[in-house]
């Protein structure tokens, strides 16, 4: 059963069974073990970054390919999702119709450009990805009218996913442990359990005949057309699959925030942090994607607490608390960053993998 | 005499200024194992690479079973039934023996771009891949990563996936070459087995001149990029040609190797 679901492809490691058991426990049960509107947010975060940064994986681990529009079809279907809402009604048949247009738009969108540029050199679809993530990114911020430009759109979700909802009130008092159970709540298990099935999706697809022939490609294009696979279609057809998932991610996240902005989900900054929880995972695992999002997304939401405690503490120390100090947190995201590289050049899970 | 599997016509690669192959005609039956041979740079993998779609030909064309394939892309050619074995190994190299073969299996298979099934549950791939590892007895190095393999291991490893593939027309470019005397009889029994099957034609690119001897039915000699000289093997041997261009260098390749 479990090996089904894992789809034959199990961690290989017993610390990296730890960690990982650890993480999803923590992420299933983060309402409870953490209430507190902060650290929800932080673990609904991790579980949305998680479906970014496989499917991202699946491009540049499995299939060998760089691309820089993986956060344009994020996006989307953040956008999709807000435009359903919107302009169709406050529903699940909005919200979704929003997120599978989102999806579709992804997915044609990749097609095209997988189709313009997988067929020249790997260098000239990373550039092609850049140029129209650039141009979409700008789009998006112009048409004020439509995306309502830099400040992004808010909206309203089904009643059931709000605040204001309550459940329960009479059998358990409207709590749970302590929890309220509220449309925050169930918000909050939609953003999970969505994340798990895509993620499980994904772990099927790297592991099916399909995701096999990905890693041919990756290691060997020329011998792979030799023995009868056509090359730039199953790139076209990964980028196409990926460019979805990374919609559904989006979809995930404009549901959580209900709002959507181009700082949000377009921005080339998140395209590097997706970039950056890639390799600190480990490029090519896919539970690299758990690892890396975690421990990215905590340290961008509390290493800075962390530092300014630690600054606080060694305040009679000269010199040290200002390199401490909350402001330098992206200095020592950075100092993280590398050392993670230097030590774990295949990133944490291929390192405990091999080990 | 049975019929013609596979035929090129006034096949012609131009790199630049320089004739690579020039204007090749040829057909070849089914059944039957053909030798090209021909000196160094004489164009003979630069023949099969016109054949099974990694160069296109500048003039010419290529006919299997009737079916002109000289627009096919490589992949298309290859489910159409050219299989090739390269002349320098051509591997998946951080894959294991294991999985390079149940790619080539898995490619022949219907479902060979399925992505809702698991790949480490199609038995009948795995199966097939163990078959090809046991012909080319490297069933003990099937976990091994291709990196890990010996040179020799490589070279069999490289026939195995052609074995695997099972394609009408087989492309052997030099199979022994760098193998060790004990490994290269394996390779030699498997291709002379090959040749009972009677719908398949076999091409084979060889400078062993005892191998040619108890292989070939047919020998063709190119000499810079021109089809030189086409016959029976005894034939062929004799002719001035080969005996200059050729022989007389393969001698001394021979005693160079005492
Ligand atoms: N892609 C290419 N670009 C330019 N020249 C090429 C290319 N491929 C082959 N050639 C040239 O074509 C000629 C024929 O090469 P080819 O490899 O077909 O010879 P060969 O008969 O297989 O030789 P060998 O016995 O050494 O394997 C050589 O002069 C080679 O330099
Ligand atoms: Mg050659």
């Amino acid at each position: 059963m479990i090996r089904a679901l894992l789809s034959d492809d199990l961690p290989r490691s017993r610390v990296l069974t730890l960690v990982l058991l650890g993480i999803v426990l923590c992420l299933a049960l983060a309402p409870f073990l953490f209430p507190g509107v902060r650290t929800v947010d932080t673990a609904a975060r991790i579980c949305i970054f998680i479906v970014l940064v496989a499917s991202y994986d699946l491009l540049i681990g499995f299939t060998g390919i760089v691309s820089f529009a993986h956060t344009m079809f994020f996006g989307f279907g953040a956008y999709g999702v807000a435009f359903g809402l919107i302009h169709l009604d406050r529903s699940f048949w909005a919200m979704g119709l929003g997120a599978a247009g989102g999806a579709l738009t992804a997915a044609c969108v990749a097609i095209v450009i997988g189709l313009f540029s997988l067929r020249v050199r790997a260098i000239f679809f990373a550039m092609i990805t850049l140029a129209v993530a650039s141009a979409v990114a700008v789009l998006f911020s112009q048409l004020s009218s439509i995306t309502g430009g830099e400040d992004g759109l808010t909206f309203k979700l089904p009643r059931v996913l709000g605040p204001a909802f309550k459940f329960g009130t009479e059998t358990l008092d409207g709590r749970l442990f302590g929890v309220r159970l509220n449309g925050k709540l169930l918000a909050y298990y939609l953003v999970f359990f969505s994340a798990v099935l895509l993620f499980l999706g994904l772990l099927r697809l790297v592991n099916s005949p399909f995701g096999r022939v990905l890693k041919a490609i990756r290691e060997n294009e020329f011998r792979a057309e030799a023995i009868g696979y056509p090359v730039i279609q199953y790139r076209v057809a990964a980028s196409c699959i990926s460019a979805i998932t990374a919609a559904c991610a989006g979809a995930l996240y404009a549901i959580w925030l209900r709002y959507v902005g181009p700082e949000t989900t377009l921005s080339m900054e998140i395209m590097i942090n997706v970039l950056l929880m890639v390799v600190i995972g480990g490029m090519g695992t896919l539970y690299g994607a758990i690892v890396g999002a975690a421990v990215f997304v905590l340290a961008q939401n509390y290493l800075r607490n962390l530092m300014g405690a630690a600054a606080t503490l060694m305040q009679d120390i000269p010199i040290l608390p200002q390199f401490l100090s909350a402001d330098r947190w992206l200095l020592w995201l950075g100092v993280l960053f590398v050392l993670s590289v230097y030590f774990f050049p295949s990133g944490v899970v291929g390192r405990l993998r091999r080990s | 005499m049975s019929s013609t599997l596979l035929r090129t016509q006034d096949l012609t690669a131009r790199f630049g200024g320089h004739v690579a192959v020039d204007g090749v005609s040829c057909a070849f039956a089914a059944g039957a194992l053909t030798a090209i041979i021909g000196p160094n740079g004489a164009g003979k993998t630069t023949y099969f690479d016109l054949i099974s779609g990694q160069v296109n030909a500048s003039t010419g064309r290529v006919f299997l079973g009737g079916r002109d394939i000289s627009r096919m892309p490589v992949a298309a050619r290859a489910r159409a039934g050219i299989g090739r074995a390269f002349q320098l190994t051509n591997l998946f190299p951080n894959l294991s023996v294991m999985e390079n073969l149940r790619l080539v299996a898995q490619s022949k298979s219907k479902r060979r771009a399925c992505i809702w099934s698991m790949a480490s549950r199609h038995r009948t791939l795995i199966e097939a891949a163990e078959q090809a590892l046991e012909q080319v007895q490297l069933k003990d190095q099937r976990f091994q990563k291709i990196s890990e393999l010996s040179h020799g291991d490589q070279r069999k490893l490289e026939v195995a996936m052609l074995m695997t593939l099972d394609p009408l027309v087989y492309m052997f470019d030099e199979p022994t070459a760098g193998m060790s005397m004990d490994e290269a009889p394996v390779v030699l029994d498997l291709i002379a087995a090959l040749k009972q099957r009677r719908d398949r034609t076999i091409l084979l690119v060889e400078h062993k001149m005892d191998v040619i001897r108890a292989l070939a039915d047919r020998i063709i000699v190119l000499n810079n990029g021109c089809l030189a000289a086409d016959g029976a093997p005894a034939e062929v041997m004799e002719s001035d040609i080969v005996q200059e261009a050729y022989i007389g260098r393969g001698l001394e390749g021979a005693l160079n190797e005492l």
